[in-house]
């Protein structure tokens, strides 16, 4: 008993000030892609045929554009632009509330609104989830149960994820959308009873991530089921579903 | 009995791919047995499209003892005779091959579908329709009794866990049997691999398991290093090194802190947890990515580690190692813990080298199997790990091993990073030999990771194959629950941790 009482108090508090103060992240951490304008030259467009993923798209005559929900943030991708015109901010700030919100030119997104007025009224300090994988890696997942660690510790904005889509307020969906999940993720969602969200986490449940082109997969949840949050990365950073999860609530508008 | 132990194939050696004996099906079949018998095992087989309507059956064996491998193949047409009831340690990758090749091996003991998919590696001269296995045509494993009854668990679990099925038969709360349906995680990577550029390909084996993204791309490159003979630099080997030992650091105590909190011992689960978010942060630091994404590409490490880096992550890592002892010796120690991980979920030793189990599991019943003992690459040929066993194999023991683990990787890690090799992490890796086989392994956390390439006549891959130790061990998992209660399988189950997107590939 004393030796856990002695373990308890050498631990100490150790829960992360977010949303309060700002996090510092390592130099090399890769968050939000920006495009500078300035460095690049729109007529090259060798970047969007280079970058070894559907990042960097280009139309006949129109901007070079920036799909974050594509993005598998691999420096690969950012090395695709030769005059150096794509980086990683150090930004982890980037859920939209629709999917063209996260196709720019710039990298600047138009982060996640708030629900309406009845919605928030509802959820804003009780939001149950139900986790669905849907053919991924297991990388988004590992990054939502370490939501629940003591640093991010979700539950204090009365976030929590639950064990039954009849108690859940709406889905998570990470994953390509496989063949073989297709019918469990039309299942679970029908289970959850209305009003329901579904976020989408992770750049395969956006674009397909990686997997994009295999014949296993339908390329993201888009398609299948109404968004109302969408979560970049691979796998998004805690505290980037963190963010984008309290904007989707009022509780971040800044 | 072919010349399959004299072709001089190491891990990360590539041979000519003519070089690999072609036997007939029978020999073939009687080669692998007899050198499972004579304590060879099998790494991995798998079927490789063929002119007209032929597949090639290619086996990689691997000699712990002398960390030798071996290889032989043999051509079948729509059936072959089963090896699996003359050597149960095929049994997965047979059914694996019905699945993926429209083979159908004669005579199998359970062959039902393993991830339920259309075949995506059938010769040319096949058509889809033929030899496919049925996916509804299967039922479940039954146990017939007037008070036996069963237990559906999935694909969608109660937790943050990945899809799969679990189909228990139980007789009040004790299991009679476990039968374990996989695949909803199905991606197809290996058609993927076979198919994309590598600068795109390694983005794919750094998604075959989340968790094993250093493992996974290490293998890959591995495989790819060797077929473009490039050179490798000690100091992007240490790297890699070091990146995967903190992959391991991070799942071993994310895992303990899992099994903590499967007993209901909650002061370890939330300090645990809280550490393993540590070990992924020092990954960020060198990568940019939690998970170490990014870092292992063909010819190195694209970061380095600067000088001040590694001193901090050294100091990072002996503070976390003094943060850590004080809280396992409080896991370990305590009665009530002891008594819910002792005995519960028991592998068996003989049946760790009946079915080629690996890792954490095989180790945990005193089987002394480690790739990086074993077969070692890069850094492991010059700073050996000492290999962490115990005897009991069941819950408890594999925690033990993964304990023993943390304390050698922290060792490890920390002694690396303050004697970091000059030179480039990283130098360029040019195309790819034709018509070679090579083989690159890699002990993952999990266990052994097997990538085979073989390439064609112009240097393309032509088969990429992906055996994750998941892929042996979900079978460990099947075995060690029958005689258990079912309450006691989510901490049985924690204490594999299996991968199921590794497994699904």
């Amino acid at each position: 008993m004393f030796a856990w009482l002695r373990a308890r108090l050498a631990q100490g508090m150790r829960t992360s000030p977010f949303p309060r103060v700002g996090t510092a992240f390592p130099t090399r951490f890769r968050g939000r892609p920006v495009r500078d304008p300035a460095r690049c030259r729109d007529a090259c467009r060798g970047c969007a045929a280079r970058a070894p993923s559907g990042f960097l798209t280009s139309v006949p005559d129109g901007p070079v554009e920036l799909d974050l929900g594509a993005c598998l943030f691999s420096p690969e991708e950012a090395g695709a632009c030769p005059d150096g015109a794509i980086s990683y901010s150090r930004d982890h700030r980037m859920a939209a509330s629709t999917r063209d919100a996260l196709v720019t030119p710039t990298g600047e997104v138009a982060l996640a609104r708030a629900l309406d007025a009845r919605a928030r009224k509802l959820f804003r300090r009780s939001l149950r989830l139900r986790s669905v994988v849907v053919g991924s890696c297991s990388g988004c997942e590992a990054e939502l149960v370490a939501l629940g660690n003591v640093v991010f510790d979700m539950a204090r904005f009365g976030i929590q994820f639950v064990a039954s889509p009849r108690h859940a307020d709406g889905i998570v969906v990470t994953g390509a959308v496989n063949t073989n999940m297709r019918v469990a993720l039309e299942k679970t969602y029908a289970a959850v009873p209305a009003p329901k969200l579904v976020i989408a986490v992770g750049a395969c449940a956006a674009s397909g991530g990686p997997f994009a082109g295999s014949p296993e997969v339908a390329g993201g949840v888009g398609n299948i089921l109404p968004v109302d949050l969408w979560v970049p990365g691979c796998p998004p950073h805690p505290l980037t579903m963190l963010d984008g999860l309290l904007r989707l609530l009022g509780g971040i508008t800044a | 009995m072919s010349r399959f132990d004299e072709l001089g194939l190491r891990n990360r050696r590539t041979i000519a791919w003519s070089a690999v004996p072609r036997e007939s099906v029978d020999a073939f079949g009687a080669t692998v047995c007899g050198a499972v018998e004579r304590g060879w095992r099998i790494a991995s087989l798998f079927g490789m499209p063929e002119i007209d309507d032929r597949t090639c059956l290619v086996a990689i064996l691997a000699n712990d003892t002398r960390g030798e491998l071996g290889a032989t193949s043999t051509l079948v047409g729509d059936a072959y005779p089963a090896l699996t009831p003359a050597c149960p340690q095929a049994h997965a990758f047979e059914r694996e091959i019905a699945e993926q090749c429209g083979v159908v091996p004669d005579g199998h003991p359970w062959l039902k579908p393993l991830r339920r998919h259309p075949p995506d590696h059938l010769p040319p001269g096949r058509n889809a329709g033929a030899g496919v296995l049925d996916r509804e045509a299967h039922p479940f494993y039954r146990v017939e009794g007037e008070e036996v009854h069963e237990v559906a668990v999935g694909p969608v679990h109660a937790g943050i866990i990945e899809p799969g099925h679990f189909r228990f038969q139980a007789h009040g709360e004790r299991v009679l049997f476990l039968e374990i349906m996989l695949g909803y995680q199905h991606r197809g990577v290996e058609r993927l691999l076979e198919r994309l550029e590598r600068d795109r390909g390694v983005l794919v084996a750094e998604a075959i398991a989340g968790d094993t993204v250093i493992g996974h791309a290490g293998a890959y490159c591995g495989a790819l290093e060797a077929l473009a003979r490039s050179r490798k630099t000690p100091r992007g080997q240490t790297v890699r090194g070091i990146a995967l030992e903190l992959e391991r650091l991070a799942n071993h105590i994310g895992d303990l802190g899992a099994i903590a909190g499967d007993v209901a011992f909650q002061p370890a689960a939330a300090y645990l947890g809280r550490m393993r978010g540590e070990c992924l942060n020092l990954l960020m630091a060198l990568s940019g990515n939690r998970y170490g994404r990014g870092l292992v590409r063909p010819g190195g490490a694209l970061f380095d580690v600067t000088p001040d880096m590694a001193g901090e992550m050294r100091d990072r890592l002996q503070r976390l190692g003094a943060e850590l002892e004080p809280v396992l010796t409080l896991l370990f120690e305590s009665a009530s813990v002891q008594a819910r991980l002792e005995g519960v979920g028991v592998v068996p030793r003989a049946a760790c080298l009946e079915y080629g189990f690996v890792g954490p599991v095989a180790r945990a019943s005193e089987l002394s199997r480690d790739v990086r003992y074993d077969h070692p690459w890069g850094i492991f040929r010059f700073a050996h790990i000492p290999v962490a066993t115990m005897w009991a194999g069941d819950v408890f023991a594999r925690a033990l091993v993964r304990r023993l683990e943390i304390q050698r990787s922290l060792e490890f890690t920390i002694e690396q990073l303050g004697a970091l090799p000059k030179g480039p992490a990283r130098v360029d890796c040019g195309p790819l030999r034709s018509g070679e086989l090579a083989v690159a392994m890699v002990e993952g956390w999990r266990g052994e990771i097997v990538h085979v390439v073989i390439t064609d006549e112009q240097g393309r891959v032509r088969r990429h194959k992906v055996t994750d130790p998941s892929f042996h061990n979900w079978t460990a998992l099947g075995l060690a629950m029958p005689g258990n209660e079912i309450s006691d399988f989510p901490l049985c189950n924690k204490s594999f941790n299996l991968s199921y997107a590794g497994h699904d590939l």
